[in-house]
């Protein structure tokens, strides 16, 4: 088979420990001698991988320069996201993400940022990666921590006056960081 | 690493059956007997011819290091969907798949690659894969934390839920069909995310007796496998109900075990006895019983 514009796959391989833990990066430059067996692929530049390489896990590895406030977070999503989520991210219709702390044990829980995100990391990534629906990938950095810290501050969990740039938003402690347990499964009796 | 398609399709190749089960499949029974066909109840699973290379081949044809115990699988759709999966049991199976059936994925399907992990929930099998990252701890995508956990009454959240329990329905008959006096085949499907299924029975009662039903041979593991029971109907009420169990000796719940061990909340993953009535005029409809 040949195509004239060949799609590209992208393995990243590195575990770099750093003085602080673990973290990820890529490496596709450096294949350790001897453990290619079928002489397939070709190492990825940094260029390649980077507009990819957009993954913000837990310890805020890959977070970008930048910084966002609430007050320039309300105004975005004003502008960009309350069509869909509400004027103040409870009306909907799509999903909800203001409120319902406390319902989780309750007959009828109310799942949204505030109430069931253990990492507000996630929130990062996810607004960075898939939104707005009409345009992902569109939002600067500065638009993203400002959306970050505007829905964190809906939900009373940094005040009015936080910014969140790469050192602070890691540090943000989600109401619900210790409300998931690894899958028990089968946890169920025939 | 970078890889073209072309040169995934030189690595050494594998073919096999196996099912894909969206987690959410069912997810509207918790409370209330709300599908009306088999295809509402049940309709989320399908079976298919997969080809691709060993997960495992590329990974270590890119260096893999043993520190890597989770990854990241990233699609290229719009979204740029991300899920973590963790490497030492996918690694027994998983697939990086660019045909279905004996052709070229479908775009709707993932086309030119997906990931698939038999057996485990369907968002899993990242569609449109474009990137693999390893790491040392799980990403905490927002579809592993936000969605694909499954809340307790507790208010404590599974996670990492991979793994699809065995289930099974009778879709003939099934709600929204009616039944003639007489001779009648009841058939149904069967699946476990562990293995084989080894067993499946049907109850015409409201599961006070039970009777083997006979599977359809070759009995695969990680496919749906279908199964016949024959049946007289004489006119009466009936409750008709499958259980099946699987080689590791997992039997499908019923409905009070399930919910007794997760509440209703717990949206994904329900896998419980599914009942269909039979009213008096032969037609038939779903139940909770």
């Amino acid at each position: 088979m040949s195509i004239s514009n060949p799609v590209r796959f992208a393995v990243q391989t590195a575990i770099l420990a750093t003085g602080l833990g673990t973290c990820w990066a890529w490496a596709g430059t450096t294949t350790p001698a001897g453990s290619s067996q079928y002489e397939l692929g070709r190492p990825a530049t940094e260029a390649e991988v980077g507009a990819w390489n957009i993954d913000v896990p837990p310890s805020g590895e890959g977070l970008p320069p930048g910084r966002g406030t609430v007050q320039n977070g309300r105004q975005v999503f004003a502008q960009k996201c309350a069509m869909c989520h509400g004027r103040t991210g409870v009306e909907g219709p799509m999903d909800r993400l203001v409120g319902g702390q406390g319902t989780l044990k309750t007959d009828r829980p109310i799942k949204t940022v505030g109430s069931y995100w253990p990492y507000a990391t996630t929130l990062f990534d996810y607004i960075r990666r898939a939104m707005p629906f009409t345009a992902p990938q569109s939002l600067t950095p500065d638009e993203v921590y400002s959306l970050v810290a505007w829905l964190l501050y809906q939900n009373g969990i940094v005040a009015e006056d936080a910014v969140m740039d790469a050192r602070t938003l890691p540090a943000v402690r989600m109401p619900n960081r210790n409300g998931f347990v690894p899958d028990l499964h089968p946890d169920v009796k025939p | 690493m970078i890889f073209t398609l072309d040169e995934l399709k030189r690595f050494p190749s594998v073919s096999r059956l196996a099912f894909i089960e969206c987690s959410g499949n069912s997810a509207g029974e918790w409370r209330e007997p709300v599908g009306h066909t088999v295809q509402q109840t049940h309709g989320l699973l399908s079976t298919s011819e997969w080809t691709g290379v060993p997960l495992a081949t590329v990974l270590r044809e890119a260096g893999a290091k043993p520190e890597a115990t989770w990854m990241l699988a990233e699609g290229a759709d719009a979204a740029a969907m991300t899920r973590s999966i963790p490497l030492v049991p996918a690694l027994e199976e998983a697939l990086l798949c660019y045909a279905q059936n004996g052709e070229a994925l479908r775009p709707e399907q993932g086309y030119p690659l997906r990931l698939l992990v038999p057996g485990w929930e369907g968002n899993i099998n990242i569609k449109w894969l474009r990137r693999l990252k390893l790491g040392s701890a799980p990403f905490m995508t927002r579809e592993e934390t936000s969605h694909y956990t499954d809340l307790m009454p507790d208010g404590t959240a599974k996670q990492f839920t991979l793994v699809m329990d065995a289930k099974s329905v009778i879709t003939s008959p099934s709600g929204g069909q009616r039944l003639e006096r007489g001779f009648v085949e009841i058939r149904g499907l069967a699946w476990s995310g562990r293995g084989r299924i080894s067993k499946v029975e049907v109850s015409t009662d409201g599961g006070r007796t039970w009777e083997s039903a006979r599977l359809q041979e070759p009995v695969l593991p990680k496919c749906a496998t279908a199964f016949r029971l024959p049946w007289r109907w004489a006119g009466q009420e009936a409750i008709l109900q499958s259980r099946c169990a699987d080689e590791t000796g997992y039997a499908q719940p019923g409905r009070e075990a399930l919910i007794a061990a997760r509440g209703v909340n717990s949206v994904y993953h329900y896998n419980a006895v599914q009942s269909w009535k039979v009213s008096l005029d032969g037609t038939v409809q779903n139940v909770h019983i």
